[in-house]
C-alpha cells in the first residue's frame, strides 16, 4: 500500500462519520451529542422565537444538542449563503445546519442540489405523520422525497373585527363588502409570500375549475385562467386601504393595521395567529376568523438540511424532535404558537392524543371541523407568473 | 507598506465582490449553468415595470435628502456657530447622529403615520373614528423618506462641521465680515461656508450616495409601488429564484453608474452655485440674511422633537403590551420584552466587541498613515461606500469563503473594518490636515522628538476630532446589516440584526426595544466623544473649540 493510501486508509473512517446515515439512529444520536445546530428561521414573531428557544432547551436536556436560532428577515438569505458555499467549494461545516423552508425555497434549494437527504421518511416519528390526510409529502406540488421533514401545518383564514365586518363566503362577496367600505381591506404586497397566497387564494376561488392549477403555468393556459384574477382586482384595488397605493409589507404588520383600526379584514396563514395575538395584546379581542365556503389553500412548513452541514446527525434528532407529540402538542397550544400539527392523531398513545385534546385552542381559533379540508396549493410556477404580473399591473402606482 | 495594506483593505474586498457582479450582470453565472457573455440581464433589468420610476426615485431622493441637509445643516450651524448656543446644542444634536438609520426611521413613522401619535392628538378634536386613510408614510414620491433622511444627515452634517469648524477662523471672520457690514449670518454664509464646504464636502458626498442606495429607511417608511432602485436590487438578489441574481446584479451596475452620475451632478451644481455667487459679489448684490435665522432654528427644533419624540414613542412601545386606536396611552405595559433582551446578553456584546473593536483599529490605521503624511486616493475609500453593499457583498462572502476565512466573528470584523474605515478616515483627515503645522516646528525646535510632539502637541490639540472619528465608526459599525448577515453566515448576531429581522414581522414592541438598545449602544460613544475633551480641557477653552 502507498503512503497515500495509508493516508486515505487513515482519513477515511472519519469521513464516513461524517455523513451520518439516518437508517442507524442510534449512531445519529450519538454523534448527535455535544454538537451545535444553527436552526436559521424567521425570527419576526415572539411566538415562533421563543417555541425555537424551547426546542433549544429541550433538544440540550435529552440529547446534549446546543440550538442556535439565526432569526431571518427572509429564508432567502438563507438560500444566498448556501449557494454562496457552494459556489466557493466549502463542502463540509457550512454556516446553516437547518433551514425553516417551504414552497420556492425548497424548490430552489431541492433542484440546485443544496440539500443533505433523503431522511425525513427514515425518523423514528415519521410514523406519527398524517401522511395521508396532510400535504406533507408535496410541497407546493413538489414532492419532497425525503429532502425536508414537516414540522406544522399553515391554513389560510381571514382575521376580521367583529366591531366592523363579518364573515364573508367567497371572493366575490369581499370584493362587495370592500366596495361598501372603502379603504378597509388590503393584504402584503406581493412578493412577500403572505401576499402572493393571498392572490393564490383569491385564483383558487375565482376559477371555475381549480384542477389546472396543479399543473405548471403554461402559456396555453396562464392568460386565461388567470383572467377572472385581473378583472377580480381591477374592481378591488380602488377600494383598497390607501386605494392600492401602499401596502403593508408583511403579514404580520395588517395586524397592527387592525389594532390601529385602520383595516378591518386581513389574511392569515394560520389559523391561530389571531387568538395567540389576541392572548398577548397585539389585536383587540373582537377579532375573530372565518374561512371561505369553498376552503382556503393549506400547506406544511418544514425543515431542510444543506448539504454542507457539519451537524447533520444532531440536525436531524431536532427536526426528529419537532415530529415529536410533545413538541407538536405543544407548538399546537395558542398560548405557545399555535400551529396545526403535522401528527395524525389515531395513530398517537392515548396519553399522547389526550395532550392534544386538552388544548383550549383560543378565542378566535376555529375548531378543526370549521376550518374544513384545506384546499392543494398551486404548482410554484403560478405563484412565479402571478406574482410577476401583479408588480407590472400593481406595483407602480398609477 | 501601510499605506498599501489599507489600500488593499478597502480595495480586495470591493474588487472580488465587483468581479462576482460583474460576471452574473453579463450573463455569467456557472452555478445555473450561464456560462458565455451576454447582456440579457440588463435587458431584462430594463423590461422591468416601473423601472424608470424606481431610477428616479432614488435619484430624487437622494438629491433632494442631500440638498436640504447641505441648507439645514449650514444654516443651523451658522445661527449656532457665533452664540453660546453652539456647545449647548453640539450635546444634543450630536448623539442624535449615533441613532441607527431604521431607528429614526421608526420614530418618524411612530409620529406622521396617519395612526401615529400626532393623529392621535388631534382625532378626538376633529372627530376621527379611525385614522385618516392617507398616504402620509410610504407615498408614491418618496417625501417621508426624505424627511426621515434629513433627519438623519443634518446631524451628520452638523457634527462634520462642528469638527471642521476650529480649522476655519470663525471668530476672526465673522469680524472681519460685521466691521464690513455683513450681519451674522450674512457674514457665515458669505464668508464663512465657503471655507467651511471645502471640509466637509467629502461626508456631503457620502451622505449623497448613502441616501441614494439605503435599503433599511427605503422599506420602513419609503414608497412601495414601485420602491426604489436600492430596494428592488435587495428583493432580487435574495430571490428564491436564482436567476434573478443576474437582473439584481445588473442592478447593482446601474446603482453605481447612478450614484456616480448623482455626484458629477452634484459637483456641476457646485460650480453653477459658485459662479451665481461670484456674480452676485461682482454686481455687489448681498442681501442681509439675519431674517433667516428663525428657520435655523425652527430647523433644528423640528428634527430634534422629531427624533426624540420618536425615541420616546419607542421607548414606550418597548414597554407595551397592548396599545389600539385611539388611545394616547398603551393599555397595558409589561417589561417582558426587556427581560427577554436582557435574556440574551450575547447580541449586546458582539456589538459593542465589534463597533468599538473595528472603531478602535480604523482611528490607528488613520492616524498611522496621517502621522506618516501619507495620502489615500479618494475613490479608493469611496469605493466601498458608495458600491451599493447588496450587490457587492455576496462576492465578498464567496471570496472569504475560498480564503479560508470560515464565518465567525473575525470575517465581520474585517467587513466592519471595510465600512468603518472610510467614515472614520474622513472624518479625521481633514481636521488633521488643517492642523497648524507651526505648532509642531514650534515644538520641534523645542526638542521635542516626533513621538513627543504627537502626544503633548499634536494629540491633545486633534483629541476632539479623533474621538468623534471614532464614535462615527463605533455608529458605522453598529448601523451595518447585511455584512453582518451575509458575512458573518448569520452566526454573528448584532443589535441591528435583531432589529432588522423584528421589523420583518411589524411588531411595534419589539421595533421599541431594539430602537432603544441600539440607540443606547451607539450613543456611548458619542457621549464618550463630547465628555472627555469637555473634561480633559475644562481649564483650556482654546482646546474645546469655541
Amino acid at each position: 500500500m502507498t503512503k497515500l493510501g495509508l493516508a486515505l486508509a487513515a482519513v477515511l473512517p472519519v469521513a464516513a462519520l461524517a455523513e451520518p446515515s439516518v437508517a442507524d439512529w442510534d449512531a445519529v444520536v450519538e454523534q448527535a451529542q455535544g454538537q451545535t445546530v444553527y436552526w436559521n428561521a424567521w425570527g419576526g414573531s415572539t411566538a415562533t422565537n421563543d417555541f425555537i428557544a424551547w426546542v433549544g432547551q429541550r433538544v440540550q436536556d435529552d440529547f446534549g444538542i446546543t440550538l442556535e436560532h439565526v432569526k431571518l428577515s427572509d429564508t432567502a438569505d438563507a438560500v444566498t449563503r448556501v449557494l454562496s458555499e457552494q459556489q466557493a467549494g466549502q463542502t463540509t461545516d457550512g454556516a446553516i445546519d437547518l433551514i425553516w423552508i417551504n414552497g420556492a425555497n425548497f424548490a430552489s434549494m431541492k433542484e440546485a442540489g443544496l440539500l443533505f437527504g433523503p431522511f425525513a421518511e427514515q425518523l423514528p416519528n415519521w410514523a406519527y405523520v398524517d401522511v395521508a390526510g396532510k400535504t406533507v409529502t408535496t410541497d407546493f406540488t413538489v414532492p419532497t422525497e425525503g429532502y425536508e421533514s414537516p414540522w406544522a401545518m399553515a391554513q389560510v383564514v381571514f382575521m376580521y373585527d367583529t366591531a366592523d365586518a363579518v364573515p364573508l363566503g367567497d371572493m366575490q362577496a369581499l370584493l362587495a363588502w370592500a366596495a361598501e367600505h372603502p379603504g378597509r381591506f388590503t393584504y402584503p404586497q406581493p412578493p412577500d409570500f403572505l401576499g402572493t397566497t393571498f392572490l393564490k387564494q383569491a385564483l383558487v376561488d375565482l376559477v371555475a375549475d381549480p384542477s389546472v392549477l396543479a399543473m405548471p403555468a403554461t402559456d396555453d393556459v396562464y392568460a386565461e385562467v388567470t383572467q377572472p384574477l385581473w378583472d377580480w382586482l381591477d374592481a378591488l384595488t380602488p377600494n383598497l386601504w390607501r386605494a392600492g397605493a401602499a401596502y403593508p409589507q408583511t403579514g404580520p404588520a395588517q395586524l397592527q393595521l387592525i389594532a390601529d383600526n385602520e383595516v378591518d379584514i386581513a389574511i392569515s396563514f394560520s389559523p391561530s395567529e389571531a387568538s395567540t395575538a389576541i392572548a398577548n395584546g397585539l389585536l383587540p379581542d373582537t377579532v375573530r376568523t372565518f374561512v371561505l365556503d369553498k376552503g382556503t389553500i393549506g400547506n406544511a412548513s418544514f425543515v431542510a438540511i444543506p448539504f454542507n452541514s457539519g451537524s447533520k446527525a444532531a440536525a436531524m434528532v431536532v427536526a426528529n424532535f419537532l415530529l415529536s407529540p410533545e413538541a407538536q402538542a405543544h407548538a399546537q397550544d395558542p398560548n405557545v404558537l399555535g400551529y396545526g400539527t403535522v401528527l395524525a392523531m389515531d395513530a398517537l398513545a392515548p396519553a399522547d392524543r389526550a395532550a392534544f385534546d386538552r388544548l383550549d385552542l383560543g378565542i378566535a381559533t376555529l375548531s378543526p371541523a370549521d376550518l374544513g379540508p384545506a384546499q392543494a396549493e398551486p404548482h410554484p410556477s403560478w405563484m412565479t407568473r402571478i406574482a410577476e404580473d401583479w408588480q407590472t399591473r400593481y406595483g407602480q402606482a398609477n | 507598506m501601510l499605506r498599501a495594506l489599507v489600500l488593499g483593505l478597502l480595495l480586495l474586498p470591493v474588487t472580488a465582490g465587483a468581479l462576482g457582479v460583474l460576471a452574473p450582470a453579463f450573463g455569467i453565472f456557472p452555478a445555473l449553468g450561464y456560462r458565455s457573455v451576454s447582456l440579457a440581464p440588463f435587458a431584462d433589468l430594463l423590461a422591468v415595470p416601473g423601472l424608470t420610476r424606481a431610477v428616479g426615485l432614488s435619484a430624487s431622493v437622494g438629491l433632494l435628502a442631500t440638498g436640504t441637509s447641505v441648507v439645514g445643516a449650514g444654516l443651523i450651524a451658522g445661527v449656532l456657530a457665533q452664540g453660546r448656543w453652539l456647545n449647548r446644542m453640539a450635546r444634543w444634536l450630536s448623539p442624535i447622529l449615533a441613532i441607527p438609520h431604521a431607528s429614526v426611521a421608526y420614530g418618524v413613522m411612530f409620529l406622521i403615520a396617519p395612526s401615529g401619535i400626532v393623529a392621535r392628538l388631534i382625532a378626538p378634536l376633529v372627530g376621527w373614528e379611525r385614522p385618516p386613510d392617507l398616504l402620509i408614510v410610504n407615498d408614491p414620491a418618496g417625501l417621508a423618506l426624505v424627511f426621515a433622511l434629513v433627519c438623519k444627515e443634518v446631524p451628520f452634517l452638523l457634527l462634520m462641521i462642528l469638527a471642521a469648524l476650529p480649522q476655519v477662523p470663525v471668530r476672526a471672520l465673522g469680524i472681519a465680515a460685521g466691521g464690513l457690514g455683513a450681519d451674522r449670518l450674512s457674514a457665515w454664509w458669505y464668508v464663512i461656508w465657503p471655507n467651511l464646504y471645502r471640509q466637509i464636502r467629502l461626508p456631503i458626498f457620502l451622505v449623497l450616495a448613502y441616501s441614494m442606495t439605503v435599503v433599511d429607511v427605503a422599506l420602513i417608511i419609503g414608497p412601495t409601488v414601485p420602491p426604489t432602485l436600492s430596494v428592488l436590487t435587495v428583493q432580487w438578489m435574495s430571490d428564491p429564484d436564482l436567476s434573478l441574481r443576474m437582473r439584481g446584479a445588473a442592478a447593482a451596475i446601474l446603482q453605481s453608474g447612478l450614484v456616480l452620475g448623482a455626484i458629477l451632478f452634484w459637483i456641476g451644481l457646485e460650480r453653477g452655485l459658485r459662479a451665481l455667487g461670484v456674480r452676485a459679489i461682482e454686481q455687489r448684490v448681498r442681501p442681509q440674511l439675519n431674517t433667516l435665522r428663525p428657520i435655523g432654528w425652527f430647523a433644528a427644533g423640528i428634527i430634534g422633537a422629531t427624533v426624540i419624540t420618536g425615541l420616546v414613542m419607542a421607548a414606550e412601545w418597548s414597554m407595551t403590551q397592548s396599545w389600539m386606536w385611539p388611545d394616547l396611552w398603551p393599555r397595558a405595559g409589561t417589561l417582558g420584552h426587556w427581560q427577554r433582551f436582557a435574556a440574551d446578553r450575547d447580541i449586546l456584546a458582539e456589538t459593542l466587541i465589534l463597533a468599538l473593536g473595528a472603531a478602535t483599529l480604523a482611528v490607528g490605521l488613520a492616524l498611522a498613515l496621517l502621522e506618516r503624511q501619507e495620502d489615500l486616493p479618494n475613490w479608493a475609500l469611496y469605493l466601498p461606500l458608495i458600491a451599493p453593499q447588496v450587490a457587492f457583498l455576496p462576492g465578498l462572502q464567496v471570496m472569504m469563503l475560498t480564503f479560508g476565512l470560515r464565518q465567525g466573528i473575525a470575517p465581520v470584523f474585517a467587513a466592519h473594518l471595510v465600512f468603518v474605515f472610510p467614515y472614520v478616515w474622513l472624518t479625521l483627515a481633514g481636521p488633521y490636515r488643517a492642523w497648524d503645522r507651526r505648532f509642531d516646528a514650534v515644538a520641534a525646535g523645542l526638542g521635542a522628538g516626533p513621538w513627543r510632539r504627537f502626544w503633548i502637541v499634536r494629540g491633545p490639540m486633534v483629541l476632539a476630532a479623533i474621538l468623534k472619528a471614532w464614535a462615527i465608526g463605533a455608529a458605522v459599525s453598529i448601523g451595518q446589516y447585511l455584512p453582518t448577515l451575509l458575512i458573518g453566515g448569520g452566526r454573528v448576531t448584532t443589535l441591528t440584526t435583531e432589529a432588522v429581522a423584528f421589523a420583518a414581522g411589524g411588531d411595534r414592541r419589539l421595533i421599541g426595544v431594539m430602537t432603544v438598545a441600539q440607540t443606547f449602544a451607539a450613543l456611548m460613544p458619542i457621549v464618550i466623544a463630547i465628555t472627555v475633551p469637555r473634561r480633559l480641557f475644562r481649564n483650556r477653552r482654546g482646546m474645546l473649540h469655541g
